[in-house]
């Protein structure tokens, strides 16, 4: 049933167009950056963003930060809102189920091809985002620089690299948990991934919101930026932490409520 | 018949979305051989005990009894030896027919990978696809669809077919072809349940029928019985006050060139009015046509919602 799915996944054209637009946007500022030679002042727009034209190497964390606010978000809780709404509106979830599929194993299913999309998305944004910055940017022989000033090997940065990457994956897994969640609820994809979008937009606000500040450290959206934590020296686990323990919470709560609801629901759709 | 396995058997089963009572208490009884014609109205609930049986509805109260298991704990194990068609068919646009069916028969247990292919081909040939190539669904006509999901249906060689108005945006030869196939697969042992308003398809494929009036089974027996001699005989005649001069007392009702006379045997009505010199175009003996059973079984259309009614419904 997980091959299946991800058969699906895969094997539809709309899966790598998504991947396609979403690479779009990195490589386009990459573009302008590199012809006009401007970068943002340190502290200003995107992480590593103003570090990349010294050390091209950080390009694939600049290009997760450039996607990380929106991009990846919408692309997520495209395909996770579609998981079952979609075969719902399709009138295919009908079929699977009298296969019988069975619920739980086709909730499993799409769970897993979700989780493989977060993985490839992250993976391709990041891959992309160095061949990107090799590319256009001048590429230091030995190390860079951490955030707080001292270098790092370039050692260093492939493995804090992939634990960016790794930490990114984790944060939008909690998306695809609240698109799949909403994906089963409604037979419509459009509202199951407009659900989960709302959902992130209203935390982002609250976020930058004084009088909710007592509830901040529980928005999904809170420590998304802490992957930036790994290019501190030392690291600043604390973040990275919480922002971990706080997506397995959302995921575990969220996938429950989806397996509790999507077990007992008529399908009549 | 009533010797054969029960294929399916409901208890009392009643479903409730909200206050609207869509199915109230229906006890279904289909045997092993039979081809059941399950009838009613739109919207008189045929859908949604057709999804009770496969399980995708959940009864509020009552029982389904699947080729002998529990609906819907029994499943695993007993949908993969019903194959089905259900409110019209449904498969990924983007991909070929052939590839829907390939992933339909991976996505659950009792389809071996080994034979996949090759029953895949088989199917497609039973319902006219073989020759539809690496075409993908989504530039299938309306029929062509409707074909990929009755191949969906026979993929594993079902032992019960559910179906729901198969024979829908076919033309008149299509009808007729899956007809023919579905008389073919009973023929080599397969029950079939077909859930249809065409009275027509009904009468012509069928041996037993049900008939669902807002919720309620309010008729369910063999088509033969339904359908047997009234006891009067239908006489054909250009001059029929003469028919009633002939066999006084007898003639239950005289219209046009038509006469109903009391008397199961034409021949003995045909030489008492031959006898008396009355010209006889025409005999038959009265049947019920499928029709006026179903009409004086089940009243007014289910779309129909007069004014007082819906509140009774509820």
């Amino acid at each position: 049933m997980i091959a299946v799915e991800l058969r699906k996944l895969f094997r539809r054209p709309r899966t790598w167009v998504t991947i396609g637009l979403l690479n779009a946007l990195p490589v386009l500022v990459a573009v302008l950056m590199a012809l006009t030679d401007l970068a943002p002042r340190p502290g200003e727009g995107p992480a590593f963003l103003s570090a990349v034209l010294t050390n091209g190497t950080l390009y694939p964390l600049a290009a997760l930060a450039i996607v990380l606010p929106l991009f990846l978000p919408i692309a997520v809780s495209l395909i996770a809102g579609d998981a079952v709404a979609g075969e719902a509106q399709a009138g295919t979830l009908r079929y699977l189920l009298a296969r019988p599929a069975g619920r739980t194993r086709l909730l499993v299913a799409k769970l897993v091809s979700v989780f493989a999309f977060v993985l490839v998305t992250v993976v391709v944004v990041a891959a992309v985002g160095y061949v990107v910055g090799r590319l256009f940017f001048e590429v230091q022989p030995v190390g860079g620089t951490a955030l707080s000033g001292t270098s790092l090997t370039s050692a260093d940065i492939v493995e804090r690299t992939v634990l960016a990457i790794g930490y990114v994956a984790v944060s939008m897994l909690g998306v695809a948990a609240f698109a799949l969640f909403f994906s089963t609820l409604t037979d419509s994809p459009l509202a199951a991934m407009l659900g989960a979008l709302a959902v992130l937009i209203a935390s982002s606000l609250l976020f930058t919101l004084d009088a909710a500040s007592s509830i901040a450290p529980y928005l999904p959206t809170r420590y998304w930026l802490a992957f930036v934590d790994f290019f501190r020296d030392p690291i600043l686990w604390r973040d990275i932490v919480r922002g971990l323990g706080l997506q397995a919470v959302y995921v575990v709560v969220l996938l429950g409520a989806a397996w509790a609801n999507f077990t007992t629901k008529d399908v009549t759709s | 018949m009533t010797g054969n396995a029960a294929v399916i058997a409901t208890r009392g089963l009643v479903k409730r979305f909200g206050a609207v009572r869509a199915v109230d208490g229906i006890d279904l009884d289909v045997r092993e051989g039979d081809v059941y014609g399950f009838l009613g109205a739109n919207g008189s609930g045929k859908t949604t005990t057709v999804r009770m049986l496969l399980g995708l509805v959940l009864p509020t109260a009552g029982t389904v009894q699947l080729l002998g298991g529990p609906m819907p704990k029994a499943a695993r194990r007993v949908l993969p030896r019903v194959g089905a068609l259900i409110e019209g068919p449904a498969a990924y646009g983007h991909l070929s027919g052939r590839a829907n069916l390939a992933l339909l028969d991976a996505a659950g247990p009792g389809g071996s990978r080994r034979t996949r292919r090759a029953r895949v081909g088989t199917v497609l040939e039973q319902v006219g696809l073989a020759g539809v190539g690496r075409r993908p669904v989504k530039a299938y006509s309306l029929g062509m669809r409707q074909r990929l999901g009755l191949a969906g249906a026979l993929l594993r060689r079902p032992e019960l077919l559910i179906l729901d108005e198969p024979t829908n945006g076919l033309d008149p030869q299509g009808i007729h072809e899956i007809r023919d196939l579905l008389l073919e697969l009973h023929r080599s042992g397969t029950t079939v349940f077909l859930s249809s308003h065409l009275l027509a398809e009904v009468e012509q494929l069928c041996s037993r029928v049900g008939v669902l009036d807002r919720g309620r089974l309010v008729l369910q027996d063999e088509l033969a019985r339904l359908t047997a001699p009234t006891g009067a005989t239908v006489v054909e005649t250009p001059d029929p006050q003469r028919v009633r001069a002939a066999l006084d007392g007898r003639v239950l009702s005289l219209d046009g060139t038509r006469a109903v006379v009391r008397g199961a045997d034409p021949a003995e009505v045909n030489a008492a009015l031959v006898a008396a010199g009355v010209p006889v175009t025409g005999l038959a003996l009265q049947r019920p046509s499928l029709e006026e059973v179903v009409l004086a079984a089940a009243g007014t259309s289910a779309d129909r919602v007069d004014a007082g009614e819906g509140r009774a419904r509820r």
